[in-house]
């Protein structure tokens, strides 16, 4: 399972693969089950939940009590990167904004992902016809249902069959029941015309069938830390370590890769990478080169490895690389259930993914933007962390006391401590992520005068939210206030209006960035065909998010494990056609 | 593999779950006092994380009279009762000397508002706040622990007041004091059935699953 120390060898590998996340974690799991010879890079450590992970431990185990300072959501999140990495800069163009999130580590962002796993639905992936607004992919819902179902048997999701045309059901665990904030929400949501079903999250809530290697869920809501008896899904634990136990795959960890080399046939020889433990430049060869970096990493590499056979960067005679990027929208609202105050403990960990999650249910006809969002809630007697109950001045001055009379705001003492009890397990949040459509306009090019520490050119962003996606948000705050007004919540935050674009959250944020290599059957519209395979470069594929023509209002891995399986499995096909 | 095999991955075994959460501390340092000399966890880490907490954890922010201010702030927060000890019991300050550091945005208003508490006091007492009696830190707190009811030239001392009482509940709960006072029981092997039956009961949700 070691053999990952770096070797310079002159071997030319079946397949190499830029990147360990759900993409190319995918496609390692694939090709090496399948007896190919597959090297890995991943430009972080290596990382297994097992050791690494901080699951099981307590606030006081931190010495900022679980605070983000080095970590974006917290010390003991399951993520080595964030935001902004030292030495690896992006910058923004005319002054527009785009947050990017990287996570550098085995697994990439995979080991503290919410576990949300949907499938996009038929609509999703033939959206044209909705409004005109956006493009079709060049393959439907019933091609990728297949490689869907089998994403659900391999890796475990839970969920319930709702026959809900849009949110198509899978191969379900059963979920776990709702907690009791969870069904006050559902009780609001209802009056407020708002649909509420189980959620639907790749956590192992009962055993994997045919899996010895995977543990069961024992419901500490801690899946953002990774799991250490791998009973929800990380690419590392599920895909890159079980392969590399094949013998076939190798994995180089802290390997940053720069370009993709090719010929003068215009094919992909291998790849250029350097490595962060000695600083030294290294290329590695191979038959087949598949990025899975991430959507905005694989178009950056891309764009670098331009050549004479392809000078606008590779895969790039279209000219889309690195454009039509987008991320799901989103806003928040929190509050608290003042019935919910004094109330008794026990534990409600249950699973770190949600329990109850709100799909789509509205008509656009009747509404002034387009597109939809799905909601997804929060709340209830969390493990304190930093910010515990923080800006209790604002609440306790809201709801009587225990002899029935208003406080005044604020305090200290004894009758403050006992506040902080009585209100514990009182919050509720819920947050909306929605459709953001793609446009040519919003993207990610080669910055030309700024490097990052390993001499490589860096990513430039350009990218505005528009009238479609503000809108949106402002939907979404008037939905969460009904819902909050009908479950009897009192809100806490702060009501966003047009001067914060209704807490609509700047690009990037939402971590569900896709699009910028994007397929399609036609080569001067698309850098990839619907195998995700280069139009320009045979043996060059894409299996991140960077192949979606647009996304739905639906989390992305789901998706991306399937296409990356359906895309390996073409590899394998069309190797035994010898034609890659 | 089932959930009996999952804990045992875990290396739990028969173990009770309370064992467990024994077993993986590293330190056994009695109860409250954790955060007093924390130590830094490397497993799982990396190296930069590692060497910022013991670097921090090497310097001093506040001086012996500002922590002495802390530790009196903390207490009147959070003191004693029949549940728990008080916000100093349960390492606060320690915990407040540390986040500064770890948060730069906390220092100027820490250092700044304690000042400005100190020259309240001057003023209305003649010494500065630690030096005061107790029922004189109980009269200039008041003055600014009530937002709304605050007269105009104690703003700052609200916002001031509003920041450390933000402090000392984080460094108060999150401390195993504190999470045995608020009651938050997870963080344990177990297996969730739902909200307890009493519980929906409760709250008439007995009709509903």
């Amino acid at each position: 399972m070691s053999d990952y120390q770096i070797k310079k060898n002159p071997t030319v590998y079946d397949a190499i693969i830029v990147g360990s996340g759900a993409g190319g974690g995918m496609a390692g799991y694939v090709l090496a089950n399948a007896g190919l010879k597959v090297l890995m890079l991943e430009a972080g450590p290596y990382w297994d939940p097992k050791t690494d992970s901080q699951q099981l431990k307590n606030p006081w185990e931190s010495p900022r009590r679980g605070g983000g300072t080095t970590r974006p959501f917290g010390d003991f999140d399951g993520s080595y990167g964030g935001w902004d990495l030292e030495g690896e800069p992006y910058t923004k163009k005319d002054k527009t904004e785009f947050d990017w999130y990287r996570s550098r580590m085995l697994g990439g962002r995979t080991n503290h992902w919410g576990r949300i796993s949907l499938r996009m639905g038929p609509l999703d992936f033939k959206s044209h016809q909705i409004d005109g607004l956006t493009e079709d992919w060049p393959i439907t819902y019933d091609e990728v249902k297949p490689y869907y179902d089998k994403v659900d048997r391999m890796i475990g999701v839970y969920g319930s069959v709702e026959n809900i045309e849009n949110e198509p059901d899978g191969i379900f665990l059963p979920p776990p029941k709702p907690r009791l904030h969870e069904l006050f929400i559902r009780k609001g949501a209802q009056k407020a015309g708002v649909t509420v079903i189980p959620g639907r999250g790749s956590v192992l809530t009962e055993a994997l069938p045919g899996n010895k290697d995977r543990g069961q869920c024992f419901f500490c809501g801690q899946c953002g830390r990774a799991c250490k008896v791998y009973a929800d899904f990380s690419a590392s634990s599920c895909l890159v370590i079980p392969a590399i136990k094949t013998g076939n795959l190798k994995v180089i960890p802290n390997a940053m890769v720069r370009t993709v080399i090719t010929g003068d046939d215009g094919l992909a020889k291998g790849v250029s990478y350097v490595s962060k433990e000695d600083g030294q430049e290294y290329q590695v060869n191979a038959k087949t080169v598949i990025l899975g970096a991430s959507a905005c990493e694989s178009a950056r590499i891309l764009l670098n490895s331009a050549s004479a056979q392809h000078p606008g960067g590779l895969a790039n005679s279209s000219g889309v690389v690195g454009k039509y990027l987008h991320d799901s929208t989103g806003a928040s609202l929190s509050g608290f259930i003042p019935e919910l105050m004094d109330r008794k403990r026990y534990n409600e960990d249950g699973v770190g993914s949600v329990h109850i999650y709100s799909p789509w249910w509205l008509d656009n006809k009747k509404l002034d933007f387009p597109r939809g969002y799905h909601i997804e809630y929060g709340g209830g007697m969390r493990m304190p962390g930093y910010g515990f109950m923080n800006g209790i001045e604002k609440r306790n001055g809201l709801v009587p006391g225990k002899d029935g009379k208003m406080k005044e705001p604020g305090g200290f003492g004894a009758s403050l401590k006992d506040d902080y009890r009585r209100f514990y397990g009182t919050t509720v949040g819920m947050a909306g992520r929605g459709t953001a459509i793609a446009r040519e306009d919003n993207y990610c090019e080669i910055d030309p005068s700024v490097v990052d520490k390993f001499g490589i050119p860096v990513l430039r962003f350009h990218y505005k939210w528009t009238d479609a996606e503000i809108k949106q948000a402002k939907h979404m705050q008037e939905t969460f206030q009904s819902i909050m007004h009908e479950m009897g919540a009192i809100l806490t935050s702060k009501l966003d209006g047009p001067e914060t674009n209704y807490g609509l959250e700047a690009p990037g944020r939402i971590i569900h960035e896709v699009g910028t290599v994007r397929m399609g059957d036609d080569p001067k519209k698309s850098a990839l065909n619907k195998w995700c395979q280069a139009h320009d470069c045979k043996n060059l594929f894409v299996v991140d998010a960077a192949p979606f023509v647009q996304q739905g209002d639906k989390n992305a891995t789901w998706t991306i494990l399937a296409l990356s399986m359906r895309t390996s499995e073409y590899i394998l096909r069309e190797r035994k056609k010898l034609n890659v | 593999m089932n959930r009996r095999d999952s804990l045992k991955a875990l290396g739990v075994g028969s173990l009770s779950a309370t064992l467990l959460l024994n077993g993986c501390k590293t330190d056994k340092k009695k109860a409250g006092n954790d955060a007093a000399a924390p130590h830094v966890e490397e497993q799982g880490r990396q190296p930069f994380e590692i060497e910022r907490d013991k670097e921090l954890l090497s310097e001093k922010f506040f001086t012996d009279h500002e922590m002495a201010s802390i530790i009196a702030l903390s207490d009147i927060i959070i003191p004693k009762d029949e549940r728990s000890g008080s916000a100093s019991d349960a390492g606060v300050p320690a915990f407040i000397e540390f986040i500064v550091k770890d948060i730069p945005d906390h220092q100027t208003p820490m250092r700044g508002g304690l000042k400005w508490l100190d020259m309240q006091c001057l003023n209305r007492f003649g010494h500065s706040f630690p030096e005061c009696t107790h029922d004189q830190q109980i009269e200039m707190v008041t003055l600014i622990a009530y937002p709304k009811k605050a007269t105009p030239d104690m703003k700052q001392g609200v916002s001031f007041f509003n920041r450390m009482r933000d402090l000392t509940a984080t460094g108060f709960f999150t401390s195993k004091m504190g999470v045995e006072d608020i009651g938050y029981v997870g963080n344990k092997p177990n297996r969730w059935e739902g909200v307890p039956a009493d519980v929906l009961k409760q709250y008439g949700f007995d009709s509903v699953s």
